[in-house]
C-alpha cells in the first residue's frame, strides 16, 4: 500500500508552501482584492519562476515534464493562501486542454508561453446564469469565426488565448482563440469574489481555429472538467484547512463567559465536524490524484468524489469559521471573508456540487448498465 | 501512488491466501450481507471455536503478539492483510473480539508473568472467552464516575455494585473489573482494577432487551463476589491507569459497521417506482446517494492512508479518528433512506417480505446503537476536537471533588 505523495512531491509542496508564505501573505490577498488587480502579478511571477506553472507541461513544451500528482500538492497551497493567481485557468484548464486535444502546431505555439507564464490561457464555457449545456450554447462557430458572449471568463481580462466551447454545424467543438485581435472587447464583471478577476468576452467573427474534433467539444469539455476538479478540489482542501485553523485558533484566543470559546462543546463539535469533512476530502482528492496521474478509466467518478466531497468541505468550513468568530467575522477587515469567497467562487467554478453528485450517479448507472 | 502489497507484503498475502484456502471456504458471493442468524448461539459459539483454535495454531490469531504468548512476532500491517484475506471466507467470528482486543492486551500489559502464561493461550485458542465490565448504569461516558465497590477483606476484596452493558457475560469465563475502592477522593484516583472468574459466587447475569428485540448485551449484577487481592491489576487506587490500557484497544476492538450502503441503497432505488419514475432518477435519491457514496470512499481511502502509514513502518495520522464519527450516522440515515424508498411498506420487518431480507430495517435499529457503543458521536467530537486539533478539555466540575461529594443523579 503506497497510497501517499512521494518524498519528492511532498519536497514540491513544502517550497510552494514556503514561497506563498513568504509572497502570499493575507495582506496580497486584500490587496487584489480591494484594488481589483485581477491577480497579483508578484505571486503569479513567482511561481512562474519556480517552474510550477509548467510542472506538468512536458519537456519538449518547455514544461518540467513532471504529471498531474505534482499540480495536485501545488494546487492544495495555492488553495490554503487563497491565492489570487491565474494558475486553474491557465493551467488546469487551457494548458490541459492543449495538452490533450491540441495538434502540435497549436501545442508548440502556446504551451511554452503557459508554461513561463508569458502568456495566461482560460477557458469559456458559461453563458450567463445558467449551467452551459449543448441545447443552450448561443456562441456559435463557422468558417474558423466565433460569434457570442460568454460570462463570467474567469481571469478573462488578462488572458492571451482563450479555450472556448461552441455551437456549429457539427456540434459542440472546443475552439482556441487569440484574445489579441481586433474582433474581441471585454469588460471586467463584479464578482463576489474579486480576489480573482473575471470578466465578460464579446467575440464578433473572431478569428478561431478548431481544438480537438469538430462536434467532440461536449464529450472533451467534460474530459476538461473532470480532471480540473480534482485539481480545484485540492485547492478547497487547502482552503477548508486554512479556514479550519482559523477556527481554531480563534477558539483558542477568544473568551467568552469566563473561558476560552473552544471549550463549549458547541464551537469544538463544529471545528471536529470541519476536521471531519476535511479528512473526507482529502481522501476522496487522493483517489482522485492517482486516477489522473495514471490515466485511470475512473477519473469521471474519481473526480467526482473528490469535487463532491472537497466542495462541501470548504462550503462548511469556510461558513462555519464566519460563525464561529461571531460579529467580528462578518467584517470587511476580518480574514474569514477571503475563504467564504474563495469557497463559493471554486463550489462553482465548475458547476455546482448538485451537479457533479449528478454526474457521480450517472457513471455509476454506467458501470453497473455495463 | 498506488495500492499495491510491497514485496514482503505480497508473500505474506500468498503464504495467508493459501492456508486461508487449505482451511475454510470462499464466501459465496451475497452471503456476506446475511439476515437474521439462523443458527442457536451455542452452535455458533462451538464452531467459532473450532476455527479459533485452527487459526492460533497457524499463528495468524494474534500476529502482532510476541511468539512466547502465540502471536506471530508480525506488524500491523500484517495484520490488516490477514482480516482483508480472512474476509472473503466464510469463517465464524464475533466472540472472541472483546478478550483478545481489550482484555488480554490490558493482561500483556499489567498481569504477572505467572498469569500471562496461564491465562493467554487459553484465551487465544478460544477454550476460554474474556467480557469487559466498565460500563454501569450511571456512568457510561463518564466510565470514571462508575459506582460498583470493592472492598478489602484480608487476602480477598469484596464486589458489590452493577455492571451493564456486558457483551457476552453469559458465555464468558473470565472478566476484567474497574471498581471504586476509596469513594473519598476525586473519582479517578479512588478506583482499582481487577481480573476475576465470571463463574465466582454472587455474580448474577440478565441479558438487556435491546430495541432491536435481540440480546446482545447483559447486566451483571455482584454481590459480596470474592476476588483474591493477587488479581489486582495495577495499585490499589490506580486502576484508572490500566482502564486506559483497555480503552486505548477499544476503538480498534469495535469494528467498522457492516450491512447495507449505498450499493445496497442504489440497487433499491433501481428497482422503486415514485411517482415521478424510477427512483434512481429522482433528484433527491441521486444527491443522497452521491453524497453516501463519497462518505463511503473517503472511509475507504482515509483507511487506505492509515494502511500507507502502517506499511512504511510510520505511526498513523490522525485521520482514522473520523471513522465511527462518519459511519454510525451514516448506517443509521442510509437505512432510514432506503425505509423511505418502500413507501409504508418500509414498516415490514420481515426477511421474507423486506427487501434483502429486511437488512435496512435491521441497519436502522443497529445504527442507533452503533453511534452510542464504544463513545457516543459526542465524545468521539470530543476526542477530534481535544486530542486530534489541540482544543481545551470541557471544564471540568468534577477534577478535584470528593468522589461522595458529587453530586449525582439518580
Amino acid at each position: 500500500m503506497n497510497f501517499d505523495f512521494s518524498d519528492d512531491q511532498k519536497m514540491l509542496k513544502d517550497q510552494v508552501r514556503r514561497f506563498l508564505e513568504d509572497k502570499c501573505p493575507v495582506e496580497e490577498v486584500r490587496r487584489v482584492l480591494e484594488n481589483k488587480a485581477d491577480h497579483s502579478d508578484a505571486v503569479w511571477q513567482g511561481l512562474c519562476e519556480l517552474g510550477v506553472a509548467g510542472a506538468a507541461i512536458p519537456e519538449e513544451y518547455g514544461g518540467l515534464g513532471l504529471g498531474a500528482l505534482e499540480l495536485c500538492v501545488v494546487a492544495e497551497e495555492l488553495g490554503r493562501y487563497v491565492a489570487p493567481v491565474p494558475f486553474s485557468s491557465s493551467i488546469y484548464l487551457a494548458a490541459e486542454a492543449l495538452r490533450l486535444f491540441g495538434n502540435e502546431e497549436q501545442k508548440r505555439e502556446w504551451l511554452p508561453k503557459l508554461a513561463s507564464g508569458e502568456a495566461i490561457g482560460t477557458l469559456a464555457a458559461a453563458e450567463g446564469p445558467k449551467a452551459p449545456l449543448p441545447s443552450n450554447l448561443t456562441t456559435q462557430f463557422a468558417n474558423g469565426r466565433v460569434t457570442g458572449s460568454k460570462l463570467p471568463v474567469p481571469d478573462g481580462m488578462r488572458a492571451d488565448v482563450l479555450v472556448c466551447l461552441v455551437s456549429g454545424a457539427d456540434g459542440v467543438s472546443l475552439v482556441l482563440v487569440d484574445l489579441a485581435q481586433a474582433d474581441i472587447s471585454r469588460h471586467a464583471v463584479e464578482t463576489i469574489d474579486p480576489s480573482r478577476g473575471h470578466a465578460q468576452i464579446d467575440l464578433k467573427n473572431a478569428a478561431a481555429e478548431l481544438l480537438g474534433k469538430a462536434g467532440a467539444g461536449w464529450e472533451q469539455y467534460r474530459r476538461l472538467e473532470a480532471g480540473a476538479a480534482v485539481l480545484l478540489a485540492f485547492e478547497q482542501v487547502g482552503g477548508a484547512e486554512a479556514a479550519m485553523n482559523m477556527a481554531r485558533d480563534y477558539a483558542l484566543d477568544r473568551y467568552a463567559f469566563g473561558r476560552q470559546i473552544g471549550s463549549y462543546q458547541a464551537i469544538k463539535h463544529k471545528i471536529a465536524d470541519m476536521y471531519v469533512k476535511l479528512e473526507l476530502a482529502r481522501s476522496n482528492c487522493y483517489y482522485g490524484a492517482m486516477v489522473l496521474a495514471n490515466e485511470g478509466h475512473d477519473l469521471e467518478l474519481a473526480a467526482s468524489a473528490a469535487r463532491v466531497a472537497a466542495t462541501e468541505a470548504y462550503r462548511f468550513n469556510a461558513q462555519e469559521n464566519i460563525q464561529v468568530h461571531g460579529g467580528i467575522g462578518f467584517t470587511w477587515e476580518a480574514n474569514p471573508q477571503f475563504h467564504y469567497r474563495r469557497s463559493k467562487l471554486l463550489a462553482l467554478a465548475l458547476g455546482s456540487a448538485s451537479r457533479w453528485k449528478d454526474r457521480l450517479i450517472a457513471e455509476l448507472e454506467r458501470i453497473n448498465a455495463a | 501512488m498506488d495500492f499495491n502489497d510491497t514485496p514482503e507484503e505480497a508473500k505474506f498475502r500468498s503464504e495467508v491466501r493459501a492456508w486461508l484456502e487449505a482451511n475454510a471456504k470462499p464466501r459465496e458471493a451475497g452471503k456476506a450481507r446475511a439476515g437474521r442468524a439462523t443458527k442457536s448461539e451455542a452452535e455458533r459459539l462451538e464452531r467459532a471455536r473450532e476455527w479459533q483454535a485452527k487459526k492460533a495454531a497457524a499463528g495468524y490469531a494474534a500476529i502482532t503478539w510476541q511468539t512466547e504468548f502465540g502471536g506471530l512476532g508480525g506488524t500491523s500491517i500484517q495484520s490488516v492483510i490477514y482480516s482483508q484475506e480472512e474476509a472473503q471466507f466464510d469463517v465464524p467470528g464475533g466472540f472472541f473480539e472483546i478478550g483478545l482486543g481489550m482484555c488480554i492486551p490490558t493482561m500483556l500489559a499489567w498481569a504477572t508473568d505467572e498469569q500471562k502464561q496461564r491465562y493467554v493461550k487459553p484465551a487465544l485458542y478460544g477454550e476460554e472467552i474474556w467480557c469487559q465490565l466498565f460500563s454501569e448504569p450511571s456512568a457510561g461516558s463518564d466510565v470514571a464516575g462508575l459506582r460498583t465497590k470493592c472492598e478489602r477483606d484480608g487476602d480477598d476484596w469484596i464486589i458489590n455494585g452493577q455492571k451493564v452493558w456486558t457483551s457476552g457475560a453469559h458465555y464468558c469465563d473470565y472478566g476484567i473489573i474497574v471498581t471504586r475502592s476509596d469513594p473519598t477522593v476525586p473519582k479517578h484516583k479512588g478506583l482499582t482494577f481487577f481480573f476475576l472468574d465470571m463463574k465466582s459466587p454472587g455474580i448474577e447475569i440478565r441479558p438487556i432487551k435491546q430495541i432491536t428485540g435481540d440480546a446482545n448485551f447483559n447486566e451483571v449484577f455482584f454481590t459480596d463476589v470474592r476476588v483474591p487481592d493477587s488479581q489486582r491489576l495495577g495499585a490499589v487506587g490506580e486502576g484508572w491507569k490500566v482502564a486506559l490500557t483497555t480503552l486505548m484497544n477499544e476503538r480498534l476492538a469495535i469494528g467498522q459497521g457492516s450491512g447495507v450502503d449505498h450499493a445496497e441503497l442504489m440497487e433499491l432505488a433501481r428497482n422503486i417506482e415514485l411517482e415521478s419514475g424510477p427512483a434512481i432518477k429522482d433528484g433527491n435519491v441521486r444527491e443522497r446517494l452521491a453524497d453516501w457514496y463519497v462518505q463511503s470512499q473517503g472511509l475507504k481511502y482515509t483507511k487506505f492512508r492509515t494502511l500507507t502509514a502502517l506499511s512504511k513502518g510510520q505511526q498513523p495520522g490522525a485521520e482514522s479518528s473520523i471513522g465511527k464519527v462518519v459511519s454510525g450516522p451514516k448506517m443509521q440515515d442510509l437505512a432510514s433512506f432506503g425505509m423511505d424508498l418502500q413507501g409504508q411498506g418500509g414498516i415490514l420487518h420481515d426477511s421474507e417480505l423486506s427487501p434483502l431480507n429486511a437488512a435496512f430495517q435491521n441497519q436502522w435499529f443497529g445504527g442507533a446503537g452503533y453511534r452510542i457503543a464504544g463513545g457516543t458521536d459526542e465524545i468521539l467530537r470530543n476526542i477530534v476536537a481535544e486530542q486530534v486539533l489541540g482544543l481545551p478539555q470541557d471544564i471540568r466540575v468534577d477534577k478535584s471533588v470528593p468522589y461522595n461529594e458529587l453530586p449525582k443523579g439518580k
